[in-house]
């Protein structure tokens, strides 16, 4: 299976900190990648990076064979990346509508694409003309999603979705986020929850102080309780 | 170099430079005794501390302020109020300076406390306001203030003019009460510049620095930004209002134009952007730099104007009349703030490590 | 917080109208401390003209400030440079203007406020890539740039056009008042309005019916997010600085044709207004904006009629209880 994203020897610095520390990693094309680490292991800044939303110092980055770690953040989304952030970032005076017409930079939106989607947040049909601002956290979250996913995009950077969310909202994310798999999308999905990394992760990174501390296929980690314990610092059972 | 509290000025052109200002400002009324040279020589002292405190703020703890004139205006006018209806007496001095800087130290106060309210944009937006009610506050307390006239008055017999300290005979130039008043002036500002250098330099200093990079991480290392904030505008605001009186004692008036206006504002603005920000030995630089050419580049540019005239060139006759100087000084300034933005001592500076 | 059920329906949002009031209540309050209802329709009137005037020069800089994270100490240069353009368009067709005819005036003056707003617009062009692309995300050197420009422009005027007031007469037809009753309506005051409440539902429309304008909006809350999703909104930076320019010079022509004078220094003493309105309604806020006009003009109107000597120092004393009451203006638009 080819690579869609490679990411070689990728340090980033904010100010004057160091926070990657020479990235290494490969995600393959039409599978889900998750990238697992405590807080403050540099999961969203390898994102943020990869966006251009804060540029790599060092290291090359490449997207489908394109070299991505110099180009600005529209150029790199408009290669085909969609990107969820961690606080997503709804656009509070603008309706749902109005939000998903933005994501829509190809064209009109796609009525057949939005029946998909509503099928998944029905919420997001209910408010289609409410002020984002109004919708609850696990609405904007379904929001931010479904900005990512109206047009199909080749990546797609998802960054904690699943944090502080009610039980019932996480079923459907990863309901939504199975289907998108199946559909032949490449997703990086950086997640907290093992227990929901590891329902829908195929392969499985690990960060630790800006590194990538481990790399393989999240069957084996899931199977592997004592690498768990010393890798995420907990056990299945007590992330439940 | 505890003088200089370990700040010295670490490039021998500066140093030259600040060698040669200096020593020509303490011998100002012997080698040039002209009631012009005495008044820009004068100038150049107060300014240099006015700007050295506006440095503090600038430069050290990066806030914007468009309303430090009002400080100094208001040491002005406490001065010449007092010796107006309390006539010319040392008493009378002493109680101006008694109500005109505690009264600029309670505004700055309240300026600042206001400040962490609201953000950095919104500060110096509203310090323009301020500054600018004010200034209409001081033209229409005409009763107070003397309105548009502004407000004239006697000195105390031991620094007018008439008083004859030293005969001529002595040092070829006659050394009177006005003598007397510069060399005040000059000692009292040269003493606060020495104190804010004393003060950058403390730990106080170094935290307002910190301040000045990255006033949340300040916070979050404990250290308490109102405080330090609070006092530097205070302590700024003293120096300014210190300066305005002597201002005041200087020209025997104060008045909206010499004290007030929005123009001084950016006559500080310039001296501190191109002599530099952040070194305090920028504000002598800046201000020595600034008043000269106010006064004298003038002359040149009148010149200038006159044989653009004379050539039967378009718009440059306009451009470079004497009284377009401050458009030149602009275009000085925009190119400080964005190529050599430590001005000229940081440049000076920077061509000393250069060579070492 | 608790989630909400499905059949559920979302409350419907809280339009926040109290700021709306405001200029309601203010102008009622004002009736019976000024006595003569004829008094106070003028004084209402004169209110809502200058209200008009000072928004359309603020809505430019309210927007910029909002999207582009920039402030331009120097908007005032685009006030004057817009007034001293339309002079050279006023004055060579004096004859036009002094005609009593309504279409021959406003046919002169319609030319006069293009051209002003245009050469305004170009300025912006100059200014913003010259002054503020530099130093982009600067704060403080991007104050001090500015105002850099600000005393270059100045001077540049007093060179090119002389130090001297040049007076600008209303066009004839503009002149006096409509009398209805014992009350008198000046006639410019009036365009003024139709002028500001044209300009005011033109932005409002663009901001809300076109994709452009919803760039803007989603831009001012999260510029970030915006390029994330494609857009390359740093062009549409340029093209909002330019159209708030453009508007600065227009609110310039009008306030010549108001004062009937223009000088360079008019930038500088409008500049200080148009910051307390910018503050006051709540950088990146349309709306905010409009009120804090309305408010900022009433109280110079009423103020002045009431108690002439305090009139600056009233704006001031509104702008503090507005932001102790709200701290970052009536409406606070922006994230930041």
């Amino acid at each position: 299976m080819s690579e869609l994203l490679t990411l070689d020897g990728v340090h980033t610095h904010i100010g004057r900190y160091h926070i990657l520390h020479g990235v290494d990693f490969g995600v393959a094309e039409g599978q889900t990648t998750m990238l697992l680490g405590r807080n403050g292991a540099g999961k969203t800044t390898t994102l943020r990076t990869i966006m251009g939303l804060w540029p790599a110092s060092a290291g090359q980055i490449t997207l489908a064979g394109q070299r991505i770690e110099q180009r600005a953040t529209p150029d790199i989304a408009t290669l085909g990346v969609g990107y969820v952030p961690e606080s997503m970032a709804v656009f509070s005076d603008l309706t749902v509508k109005e939000n998903l017409i933005l994501a829509a930079r190809d064209g009109p939106l796609d009525d057949t694409r939005l029946e998909w989607i509503f099928g998944f947040f029905p919420a997001l049909k209910r408010f289609w003309l409410s002020r984002a601002g109004s919708l609850s956290g696990g609405q904007k979250q379904m929001l931010s999603i479904a900005r990512a996913i109206v047009e199909p995009r080749k990546l797609l950077l998802i960054d904690e979705p699943t944090k502080g969310l009610a039980p019932a909202i996480i079923v459907a994310l990863i309901e939504c986020f199975a289907e998108i798999k199946r559909r032949g999308a490449t997703i990086l999905l950086v997640e907290q929850n093992f227990h929901v990394a590891q329902q829908i992760g195929d392969a499985v990174l690990v960060m630790d102080n800006g590194r990538i501390v481990h790399r393989g296929d999240m069957a084996a980690l899931a199977s592997d309780v004592a690498l768990q314990e010393r890798l995420l610092g907990l056990s299945l059972e007590a992330h439940q | 170099m505890m003088i200089l509290s370990g700040d010295p000025p670490r490039s021998r052109a500066l140093s030259i430079l600040l060698i040669v200002i200096i020593a020509a400002l303490a011998v100002a009324p012997f080698v040039f005794p002209g009631a012009k040279a005495m008044n820009v020589a004068t100038k150049i002292c107060i300014f240099a501390a006015l700007v050295a405190s506006y440095d503090l703020l600038l430069g050290y703890t990066g806030s914007v302020s468009f309303a430090h004139t009002m400080f100094y205006g208001i040491g002005s006018y406490a001065i010449a109020i007092a010796l107006y209806s309390m006539g010319p007496t040392w008493t009378a001095v002493a109680t101006g300076l008694a109500i005109g800087l505690p009264l600029a130290a309670l505004l700055a106060l309240c300026i600042g406390l206001f400040s962490l309210r609201v953000e950095a944009i919104f500060f110096a937006m509203i310090t323009l306001a301020v500054a600018s009610a004010f200034l209409v506050l001081a033209s229409q307390l005409s009763w107070l203030t003397g309105g548009e006239d502004g407000r004239s008055f006697q000195l105390p017999e031991l620094l007018r003019p008439g008083t004859i300290l030293i005969p001529k005979d002595w040092f070829g130039v006659t050394i009177n009460g006005r003598t007397l008043t510069y060399y005040i002036i000059f000692v009292a500002c040269a003493a606060m510049i020495l104190a804010l250098l004393r003060v950058v330099n403390s730990p106080f200093g170094r935290v307002l620095q910190a301040v000045r990079e990255n006033r949340f991480r300040a916070e979050a290392l404990g250290y308490r930004t109102v405080f330090h904030l609070t006092y530097a505008n205070c302590l700024a605001a003293l120096v300014a209002a210190s300066a305005g009186a002597l201002n005041a004692l200087w020209l025997r008036y104060a008045g909206p134009d010499t004290s007030l206006s929005f123009s001084i504002m950016l006559d500080i603005l310039l001296m501190v952007v191109i002599g530099g920000m952040g070194t305090m030995y920028g504000a002598i630089i800046g201000a020595a730099i600034f008043i000269l050419a106010q006064n004298y580049l003038q002359a040149l540019m009148s010149v200038a104007s006159n044989a653009a005239a004379d050539a039967g060139l378009p718009l440059l006759p306009g451009l470079l009349h004497p009284d377009r100087w401050l458009l030149w000084l602009g275009l000085l300034f925009i190119a400080s703030v964005y190529f050599f933005p430590t001005g000229i001592v940081g440049r000076l500076r920077a061509g000393a490590r250069q060579s070492t | 917080m608790t989630e909400l059920a499905a059949s559920d329906a979302l409350p419907k949002p809280k339009r926040d109208l109290l700021p709306v009031l405001l200029p309601v209540i203010l102008a009622l309050a004002m009736a019976p401390l000024i006595g003569s209802g004829s008094s106070w329709v003028t004084l209402t009137v004169a209110s809502l003209a200058m209200g008009m005037m000072i928004f359309i020069m603020a809505s430019g800089l309210t927007l910029v400030f909002g999207l582009m994270d920039v402030l331009n100490f120097g908007h005032g240069a685009f006030i004057a440079v817009g007034a001293y353009i339309a002079t050279l368009v006023l004055l060579p067709l004096a004859a036009w203007v002094q005609a009593d005819s309504l279409w021959l005036n406003l046919a002169v003056l319609a030319p006069a406020a293009l051209a002003a707003m245009a050469v305004s617009g170009a300025l912006g062009l100059v200014v913003e890539r010259v002054l503020i692309l530099p130093v982009y995300g600067q704060h403080l050197k991007q104050i001090l740039m500015t105002t850099g420009g600000l005393i270059v422009a100045e001077q540049a005027l007093y060179a090119l056009w002389g130090p001297q007031i040049i007076p600008l007469p209303l066009p004839t037809s503009l002149r006096g008042s409509f009398i209805i009753g014992d009350v008198a309506i000046s006639k410019y005051r009036l365009l003024a309005m139709l002028v500001g409440l044209a300009v005011f539902l033109s932005i409002q429309l663009v901001l809300n019916r076109t994709k452009i304008g919803l760039l803007i909006r989603a831009g001012v809350e999260n510029r970030e997010m915006v390029e994330a999703l494609g857009y390359r909104i740093r062009r549409l930076f340029l093209g909002v600085f330019m159209v708030g320019s453009g508007l600065a010079g227009l609110g310039g022509i009008m306030w010549a044709l108001y004062r009937e004078q223009v000088h360079a220094s008019m930038g500088n003493d409008l500049t200080v207004l148009v910051f307390i309105v910018v503050i006051i309604g709540g950088l990146g806020s349309i709306g905010g904006c409009f009120i804090g006009a309305l408010l900022v003009a009433m109280v110079a109107n009423y103020g002045g009629f009431l108690v002439p000597k305090l009139a600056l120092v009233s704006n001031i004393l509104l702008m503090v209880a507005i932001l102790m009451w709200r701290p970052r203006g009536l409406y606070a638009v922006t994230s930041r």
